[in-house]
């Protein structure tokens, strides 16, 4: 088990002082017509009003589709100012979103695919513009949010692949293992903070040398893709449910330094370089591409939400960052099938070659971030 | 000599670098032409020269040799990358650590620029040299990526297959290589991890080996190693006495096709793995008669001493000659080829057992030479086709290499009359 060197933001003595007016239950501000009407469907993303005035910004989103749904406003960089993942059909839900003046990109992803179907979203009005420090302070703030995004839909896809597991339904589980996956692997840096709670949920077989039992998502996909028989695995699957409840309940409490940022998107690509690559990660179910695209959005996630403090500070560094995530995600855009994956047995050892290339030219900058913001 | 950690315990390390780098070239003046002997193990080879260091330098006991594929399509990020390379090769051969910050002098946060494993180490000889393959210039596909096609020489060209080879692809070719020599494993390790480090983005490993117990020498002051046969190797090699048949037969020059190599050489890597078991096996008379040598002194077989002049002709006790016809030294002897020579500076490799029980071992094998079309290509057809050697050994690795002439100083850099 490796040990991981996140401390808690209070404890490095920072304080985070993030953007204020953006908890969930406050009305929207977006003005006498209410929230923006977004109507997204398989092939289309139609935005009733394409700028706002600088503040809190509200979204009503409607998918007329087929597909499941998400909602996102991107700054600069891919930094996601605000999200909405599984929107389904036919329920429409809201978002808001705090936002100073500039310009940003609105985007659905039917499928929860690809970069999505974007345009262009201008919000004006007065707002003055961070200081250096604040910069720093809003990347915690910012990446909280992206925490707390993701750990949502966690907990809804656990329950579902819960819920399939202990219905006996072998084929939905096995569709949802990956799905829920996901959303775990993407903030795995936070997760493992929580050092009892990680092997419980993410172990492999080996932690039984420690003299720990083998649970969680493994254990079940084992079953799943061995032996075909989860007859046993109930009482594992409702274990599974409660510790991810406990590790979000967790997670959404901490707030995570500036440094721990930068290491937490480092440490992701460390995980596709030593699990995901070599397909140790899913060795039952190889679905191993799918935490390597989730490792990789984590990272970019997290150095988005550096970026404005990175900008200042060392603009070379943030050009490297670009076209080396770029090179990651075309050249991992190769092995899309459908809405997800090859499997790992299904790629050459010249294409994994490829693969690793890649992540080894973006994870050497990425090195560099944490020394860059200090 | 500034060793690695004499050079941490002074007060600047920028400083302390400048000083390494001047007491080098102070006790290494001349080191081009000639081989610069070291007085000892651990003392430096100056980097720069008239030719790359590491051809005619006496033969270091180890060897890391990497081949790398270039994956950038930048032409300006691959020069950057040679002037990096080049930058941190001059620090690393003088004993210095890769980056200008170095193992455990930068801040806490930062991944060091240095990765510390040579920290305390002298600079133990090290030598490092670059060379091209013909695929930097164009690909298998044609492709022209950087602008280079038209400054092939044509010296460089694809080796044809010989009889007998079983290459693996993936062991063979290559856009890049260098090759580490050192005299401590680590050194030479070191090096090349540290150069591996830097290209990341723009070059990826294709393959790397390690080697030990030289198999050559090269410079009449060291005796002459054995390979894991356990004969004498390289008696005959050319070596940096030569003067006039280094001319001849090592260095490029201009009029030879490209104007750019000259001052370089040429080299050619071949893996040859030995059937070790089955040579083990074999009595010592025929493994003497396919060698043609004896095997306690080296001495041509009919002959007293590893350097006597070979008479071919000598006949044996039953009459016909003592060097049997299909002999490897008969077949492989200038004599038997138009006087052309090489100089060898392979290394014997282990590279753990191959899952029958037998070790996987055998010789990296590595020539130098002004042109391989006219010195290696002829010898190895010659024998590829007749050498009673080949039932115990297997070429599984084949390239060639433009090695191009020395780094002239600081403001230089590895192939930079090729990129101008």
């Amino acid at each position: 088990m490796r040990k991981h060197l996140l401390v808690p933001a209070a404890l490095l003595g920072l304080t985070a002082f993030g953007l204020t007016g953006c908890g969930k239950d406050e009305p929207a501000s977006t003005g006498a017509d209410g929230p923006i009407a977004v109507t997204a469907s398989d092939s289309a993303c139609e935005i009733a009003r394409a700028e706002s005035a600088a503040g809190t910004v509200s979204f009503k989103i409607s998918n007329t589709g087929s597909k499941v749904n998400e909602f996102y406003i991107y700054a600069s960089g891919d930094r996601v100012m605000g999200e909405k993942e599984n929107i389904l059909p036919g329920v429409p839900v809201e978002l808001h979103v705090e936002l100073p003046a500039g310009t940003y990109e609105a985007a659905c992803k039917p499928g929860m695919v690809g970069d999505g179907i974007r345009s262009k979203f201008t919000v004006t009005g007065s707002a003055a513009p961070l200081t250096a420090d604040q910069k720093l302070a809003d990347a915690t703030t910012s990446y909280q949010r992206y925490v707390k995004s993701q750990t949502d839909t966690l907990l809804v896809k656990t329950e579902e692949f819960v819920n399939a597991v202990k219905a006996g339904d072998v084929a939905k589980a096995k569709a949802l293992f990956p799905v829920a996956r996901t959303y775990w692997e993407r903030i795995e840096p936070v997760a493992e903070i929580f050092g009892d709670l990680d092997p419980k949920i993410d172990g492999r077989e080996d932690v039984v040398a420690e003299g720990m039992a083998f649970t969680g998502f493994h254990r079940i996909e084992k079953d799943l893709w061995t032996t075909g028989d989860i007859s046993k695995d109930g009482p594992i699957a409702d274990q599974l449910l409660t510790d991810v409840k406990e590790i979000v309940a967790k997670a959404n409490a901490e707030k995570l330094s500036p440094l721990q940022l930068a290491n937490g998107a480092k440490e992701l690509l460390d995980e596709v370089a030593t699990g995901k690559i070599t397909g140790e990660e899913d060795r039952y179910s190889h679905t191993d591409l799918w935490d390597f695209a989730a490792n990789v959005e984590g990272s970019k996630a997290a150095i988005a939400a550096l970026r404005p403090a990175l900008e200042e500070r060392s603009p070379d560094l943030v050009t490297k960052l670009d076209a080396a995530f770029k090179a990651v995600e075309t050249t991992l855009g190769k092995h899309r099938a459908g809405d997800g994956w090859k499997l790992h047995n299904q790629l050459s050892q010249a294409e994994l070659k490829e693969l690793s290339d890649v992540i080894n030219a973006l994870a050497e900058p990425i090195s560099q971030v944490a020394g860059a913001i200090k | 000599m500034v060793s690695r950690r004499k050079a941490l315990t002074l007060a600047g390390v920028g400083v302390a670098g400048a000083a390494g780098v001047a007491a080098t070239a102070a006790v290494l003046s001349g080191g081009g032409e000639s081989a610069t002997a070291a007085d000892t193990a651990a003392d430096g080879i100056a980097f720069y020269g008239e030719h790359q260091a590491g051809i005619v330098t006496p033969a270091q006991d180890r060897l890391h040799f990497v081949a790398f594929d270039v994956i950038t399509k930048d032409r300006a990020d691959l020069i950057e990358l040679l002037q990096k390379w080049t930058a941190a090769a001059a620090r690393m051969t003088a004993g210095h650590d890769a980056g200008v910050i170095g193992a455990v002098s930068g801040i806490a946060e930062a991944p060091p620029d240095d990765t510390g494993e040579a920290l305390g180490l002298p600079p133990s000889g090290l030598t490092l040299t670059i060379g091209f393959g013909p695929s930097l210039f164009r690909t298998a596909d044609g492709v022209d990526r950087f602008g280079l096609a038209a400054r092939r020489p044509a010296a460089l060209d694809d080796l044809p297959a010989f009889r007998g080879d079983a290459l693996k692809p993936e062991l063979s070719g290559g856009d890049l290589c260098i090759q580490a020599c050192a005299n401590d494993p680590q050194v030479a390790v070191h090096a090349i991890r540290n150069l591996a480090r830097i290209g990341f983005g723009k070059v990826t490993v294709r393959y790397s080996q390690l080697g030990f117990g030289r198999t050559s020498s090269t410079s009449r002051t060291q005796a002459t190693a054995r390979n894991l046969m356990g004969f004498k190797d390289g008696t005959n090699n050319l070596k940096a006495e030569d003067g006039e048949l280094l001319t001849e037969h090592l260095w490029a020059t201009g009029p030879d096709g490209a104007e750019w190599m000259a001052g370089g050489s040429y080299l050619v890597t071949r893996k040859i793995r030995m059937v070790i078991e089955t040579w083990d096996r074999t009595s010592l008379g025929e493994q003497e008669a396919i060698i043609g040598r004896n095997k306690g002194e080296g001495a041509p077989l009919g002959h007293a001493k590893e350097f006597d002049k070979i008479d071919f002709s000598r006949p044996g006790a039953d009459g016909r000659p003592a060097i049997p016809m299909d002999s490897h030294v008969r077949l492989a002897h200038p004599e038997q080829n138009g006087g052309v020579r090489l100089l060898r500076r392979g290394y014997n490799f282990v590279d753990g057992s191959d899952g029958l029980g037998r070790l996987d071992a055998g010789l990296f094998f590595m020539a130098y030479q002004r042109d391989p079309r006219k010195q290696f290509v002829p010898v190895q057809r010659s024998l590829a086709k007749s050498d009673t050697l080949n039932e115990y050994i297997r070429h599984e690795s084949s390239a060639v290499w433009a090695c191009p002439p020395g780094v002239s100083g600081p403001q230089d850099f590895w192939g930079r009359a090729l990129f101008t």
